[in-house]
């Protein structure tokens, strides 16, 4: 049964994806995705330290001790990288697993004055968010919220503010620098906001499944558009959607498959998932899937100009028409590529361009006019090809076939301008006219 | 039933007139990088015993030819020979000296580690570089004039000296056919004298070295046999024939805007 | 390594020492496991994170791990469900093991079909199946009589009380793939350095590459019990950053990188065995952690220290010999051989300090005097070194000259700064160099082609 209890669940989980989706985006094109991964990995030190350090539980220090451990650990693989010269992936993975190491032995000196559970850290209770409510105007909103909701503010006037240098740095940083923007400065005030949404989203989703919604939302969205400001806009939608999907599945799975409950923090880093892996198969750009039918729509066109020009050549052979018109099979056999020259076969009969004649199939007027068009522009390049780069005439028969289905009008006309307007090409078949 | 007479632009003979077993014999190559075509039907027969030098101007598909030949990229057509069989049966004879960029100098080997790595296939599976190994890595070193050099780390060469001991490695490997992509890159005089050098006795030999050249200035003094190259083959022959004003300007200057407009809309379509 | 056991120790009470004695002589059945174990893993770990280092793929070992989870969630869920008990520890391994080579192939997928960069593709599927690991888990946990609270143990490790056959199971692992790494020593070697090579030469690229995924996926599976799914990671990535810094050969790298991997872990779980509130994994971790630090202070190849020396020894050695030239230099316009303080600091728009500096430390080597307040001159030695050095300064610039269209990339470091760095050959190769086109080389103080005013 969805409540109001879900509804709150998945409005706050959406604000606190929505505001790791927006620094996320520069993290994923500055090709610093792991970043994240680190950065929020050292959320434990941060808050263990703050804890040992003053004693209470309140919120503030944590929050602070954390982001202060957070940018730390940004600055502290840049000096393991420069100063130990040791590539960058090796670097994050030496400073973030000892700073994790280092938490987890405070949290268990910690933990024997205080209740501190680590695992509350590491996957977040979403379930619980709408448990620890905020009065605000008479409406009870999760704390959870409003301190994401906060970083998400903070994150847009940021980048609002800041947009052309983000980009530029994550474009090209070396240029940036000498443009006089301070990328370094710039590098940290990123860094520090990174910091800072992943200790306000720890509590709703967790510090580790912070890294989820920091990349995989951008990249989705990345992969969606060629556009940065759409892709930032995408990133918050696909990490909201993940959000709603992700307890949605919660929901299903307990009401109607009877599984045991599951954590739903969990379950938003899966959606977000397979809305990635959704996008990356059916992007319209990029997507697999239209890659695919992409090329079977051309390898189509290539069989249908293929039965097109072989027709034609027929033709060309037998001016009188006394031999038996070449049927199906006959093509199928020739062009050697069975299923596309049956579905060309099919489609230039509905497009008028072939008909059934004497016992086979034969050309249309119209279906004539493209495939003389065809055969020329195959011999033009032959021709041209043999002439002008000096190929043997035995050797440009397969470039010409790639070349006869892309070439139109203007360009035949500025081959045969090239070739001197040669009547034959060379195999001593006639060019036809246009 | 195919039926008679049809198609007749298609050759009836097979086009069988290539060379039994030249050193390296490339076969209606055409390469596609990503959706663009990168090398057009390219036909190349290489002469026994010569220092070649493969020319073109910036993407021309120097390097490409010798990656596709090598099998290091995928072909969309053609294929290639070496001393008349299959490439993957003759790797033996066959040493490649790849572009100094590419591989990280700071890895942690020394000259030897890396001349040694040329007598890897040689020494087999599981099998640890022994001392008679070492020794013909040596003796490379030596052809090359790295001798002295040979317990430092690469990092502390010079590009020069990194040169030389990738040289050094494909000498280990004692092939026959030696294809070099830009081994006077960034290299000082010194080192390009010691290399021309190098050439000659590995053509003296019997071996014959393809290289890719970009300076066409040295083309006459340094090779015997050249490769004219832009997206195709523009002419080969030997230097004093093919390295004509004609056919550097077709090489350099031809205007090929047809066949990159082809290009283009070829990788537009797919 | 006494140092990291002092750090690591700090504020815990001073065990006794018959208690330290007891675990470091391994007396305690219970110890001898768990140290034994770990320290095998620790071997193998440093071993098979070399190759992942040299290849720049140190972070895949962090996503093998994290995608173990949803193996475990789901080989508990499916061998409850079947009506076993949960918490067979070889399924619950087959079920990491699969999905951490799913995720690695997932990586893979990425980079081939999609227009996303490595780091994109790791943080993805990291994110995404430790997302799924969580799920599982939470449904593995709540499963009516499951009694699945062992299954964190994965997640921070359990060292303490690993069983016999957990540690039978790491040391048969490790054993494996340390043996594996040290016969394909050189195949793997070739495979990182420069992998279109080994493929022109007929080596089986993918096959060798895959051969390395399995053993970091092997390594970090089993490691998953002893130090858990976050720190494992530590293992595989630590050791070979910090052996790094103390050689640029191959075999002393693997070499050292096992040994650091080996003592962290006997280091840490031993400390563990003495301490026994604290988490073993993080212990271990720190170790090794503390075993970098020092490497990256110490470390004779690019270690800090290592590297600060060098570039205050050469700052010295070049103040030096800018000293010595300008007083040469001001000796042969002058005709004194007598430079007022003023003069030398002139000579390059030193600071006084700096000058001050550079003239203390020289009168002290002997190679110039003091006259009067303000006036210096060279010793006799200090004659003798300072014609060398404007020699060589003088042979450089001379070969910058005739030489300068090819120099730039032979001296591709800083051009000013080569003359002070070169050795006796390269003098020798310069003189040889030189000898054709500028005849009588060989007088120490050929005529200068600058004007001595300027201050090359």
């Amino acid at each position: 049964m969805w409540t109001t209890f879900d509804t709150a669940i998945v409005a706050t989980g959406a604000i606190a994806a929505m505001s790791c989706a927006l620094p996320g985006c520069f993290l994923l094109l500055r090709r610093s995705s792991m970043m994240g991964d680190a950065i929020s990995h050292t959320v434990l030190p941060g808050i263990a330290a703050a804890y040992l350090l003053t004693g209470s539980r309140d919120s503030l220090p944590m929050f602070v001790g954390a982001i202060v451990v957070g940018v730390l650990t940004a600055l502290l693989i840049q000096a393991v990288q420069r100063g130990g010269q040791v590539e960058e992936g090796a670097a994050m993975g030496v400073v973030f697993t000892s700073l994790f190491a280092l938490g987890l032995v405070m949290i268990r000196r910690a933990a024997d004055h205080v209740d501190l559970d680590p695992s509350c850290v590491l996957y977040g209770a979403l379930e619980l968010a709408p448990l620890d409510t905020v009065s605000v105007g008479g409406w009870d909103i999760p704390r959870a919220a409003i301190s994401s909701g906060a970083l998400l503010l903070i994150n847009a006037v940021f980048i609002g503010i800041f947009y052309k240098e983000l980009k530029l740095c994550a474009f090209d940083p070396g240029y940036a620098r000498t443009q006089g923007i301070r990328v370094g400065a710039l590098n940290l005030a990123l860094m520090t906001l990174i910091a800072a949404t992943t200790v306000a989203a720890f509590e709703s989703v967790g510090s580790i499944l912070v890294i989820a919604m920091l990349i995989v939302p951008a990249a989705t969205a990345y992969l969606m558009t060629d556009r940065l400001p759409i892709m930032l806009v995408g990133s918050l939608v696909f990490g909201a959607l993940s959000a709603a999907l992700g307890h949605g599945m919660v929901v299903w799975m307990v009401d109607g498959l009877g599984l045991p409950d599951t954590s739903s923090a969990g379950m938003t880093g899966v959606a977000a998932g397979i809305l990635f892996v959704a996008m990356a198969l059916g992007s319209p750009k990029y997507g697999i899937l239209m890659r695919a039918a992409r090329s079977l729509q051309l390898a189509l066109g290539i069989a249908r100009d293929d039965v097109l020009a072989y027709l034609y050549r027929h033709g060309e052979l037998d001016p009188l028409g006394t031999r038996p018109r070449p049927t199906a099979s006959n093509l199928r056999e020739a062009i050697r590529a069975r299923v596309a020259v049956s579905a060309a076969i099919w489609q230039l009969r509905n497009r008028r361009l072939l008909a059934a004649e004497g016992g086979g199939i034969a050309l249309t007027p119209a279906g004539r006019d493209t495939a003389r068009g065809l055969v020329r522009s195959h011999r033009l390049w032959e021709t041209y090809l043999v002439e002008k780069l000096g190929l043997r005439p035995d050797h440009v028969h397969s470039t010409a076939e790639v070349l006869e289905h892309i070439t139109d009008r203007t360009m035949r006309e500025s081959l045969s301008r090239e070739t001197g307007d040669a009547p034959r090409d060379p195999h001593r078949s006639s060019i036809p006219p246009e | 039933m195919p039926l008679p007479g049809i198609r007749p632009s298609i050759p009836a003979t097979p086009r069988d007139d290539h060379a039994e077993d030249a050193p390296l014999s490339i076969h209606d190559l055409t390469v596609a990088y990503r959706r663009k075509p990168v090398l057009w039907d390219v036909d190349l027969d290489l002469p026994e015993k010569r220092l070649i030098a493969l020319v073109g101007p910036n993407g021309a598909g120097k390097s490409t030819l010798l990656k596709a030949a090598l099998g290091l990229v995928p072909a969309v057509s053609g294929d290639v020979k070496v001393y008349g069989r299959d490439y993957k049966e003759q790797r033996r004879l066959v040493a490649y000296v790849p572009q100094r960029e590419s591989v990280d100098w700071d890895f942690p080997v020394n000259a030897l580690d890396v001349v040694a790595m040329g007598r890897y296939r040689r020494i087999g599976w599981l099998r640890p570089v022994g001392r008679a190994d070492r020794e013909a890595a040596m003796v490379a070193l030596g052809k090359v004039g790295m001798a002295d050099y040979a317990q430092r780390q690469i990092s502390q060469l010079s590009g020069g000296q990194q040169q030389r001991v990738f040289l050094a490695r494909a000498l280990a490997q004692e092939a026959r056919l030696y294809l070099m992509d830009e081994p006077f890159a960034g290299v000082d005089a010194a080192t390009e004298k010691a290399i021309v050098a190098l050439l000659d006795d590995l053509r003296e030999q019997g071996n014959t070295v393809l290289v890719v050249h970009h300076d066409i200035q040295t083309v006459p003094a340094y090779f015997d046999y050249v490769v004219m190259l832009n997206m195709r083959v523009v002419a080969h022959g030997p230097v004093e024939d093919v390295f004509t004003e004609e056919n550097l300007r077709k090489t350099y200057g031809g205007k090929l805007t047809l066949l990159s407009a082809a290009a283009e809309a070829l990788a537009g379509r797919r | 390594m006494i140092s990291s056991l002092a750090a690591a120790s700090h504020a815990e009470i001073v065990p006794p020492m018959e208690a330290l004695w007891r675990v470091l002589s391994l007396q305690d059945y219970n110890t001898r496991v768990v140290v034994i174990g770990t320290t095998l893993l620790g071997l193998a770990s440093g071993l098979a994170g070399v190759f992942l280092l040299l290849r720049k793929r140190s972070l895949l070992s962090d996503v093998v791990s994290h995608s173990a989870l949803p193996g475990i969630g789901i080989a508990f869920i499916a061998m409850t469900m079947m009506g076993g008990g949960g918490k067979n520890t070889l399924g619950l391994l087959l079920g990491a093991t699969a999905t951490a080579l799913l995720g690695i192939v997932a990586v893979g997928a990425i980079r081939r079909f999609t227009r996303l960069k490595d780091d994109a593709a790791l943080a993805i599927v990291l994110g995404t199946f430790f997302s799924a690991g969580i799920a599982l888990t939470g449904v593995a946990a709540r499963m009516p009589g499951a009694g699945a609270s062992g299954l964190e143990s994965w997640i921070y490790g359990k060292t303490a009380s690993m069983l016999f056959s957990d540690a039978l199971l790491i040391g048969i692992t490790g054993l494996l793939v340390t043996l594996g790494t040290v016969l394909l020593f050189k195949e793997l070697a070739l495979l990182c350095f420069d992998e279109d090579f080994a493929a022109t030469q007929g080596w089986p690229v993918g096959l060798l590459d895959m051969l390395l995924m399995g053993a970091t996926v092997a390594v970090t599976v089993i490691g998953l019990q002893a130090v858990g799914l976050i720190l494992v990671v530590a293992l595989l990535i630590i050791p070979p950053a910090a052996a790094r810094l103390w050689t640029h050969r191959l075999r002393p790298l693997a070499a050292i990188s096992a040994v650091i991997g080996g003592l962290a872990c006997l280091v840490g779980s031993a400390l563990s065995a003495l301490m026994e509130n604290l988490p073993a994994g993080a212990i271990i971790v720190l170790s090794a952690a503390a075993l970098f630090c020092v490497s990256l202070v110490f470390g004779t190849e690019g270690g800090m220290l290592h590297r600060g020396l060098g570039a205050w020894t050469l700052r010295k050695r070049v103040g030096r010999q800018h000293l010595l030239r300008a007083l040469a230099e001001l000796a042969e316009q002058s005709g004194k051989d007598v430079a007022s303080f003023s003069t030398i600091r002139h000579r390059r728009s030193w600071h006084t300090a700096t000058v001050r500096g550079l003239l203390a430390s020289a009168m002290k080597d002997g190679l110039v005097e003091r006259v009067d307040a303000r006036h210096w001159r060279l010793t006799e030695s200090g004659v003798a070194e300072a014609r060398r050095v404007v020699r060589n300064h003088r042979l450089w610039e001379l070969f910058l000259i005739t030489h300068a269209d090819i120099a730039p990339s032979h001296v591709d470091r800083d051009a000013d700064m080569i003359e002070h760095i070169l050795d006796e050959r390269m003098i020798a190769q310069l003189e040889g160099l030189m000898a054709g086109e500028n005849r009588g080389h060989v007088p120490p103080s050929p005529h200068a082609l600058r004007p001595a005013e300027g201050t090359a």
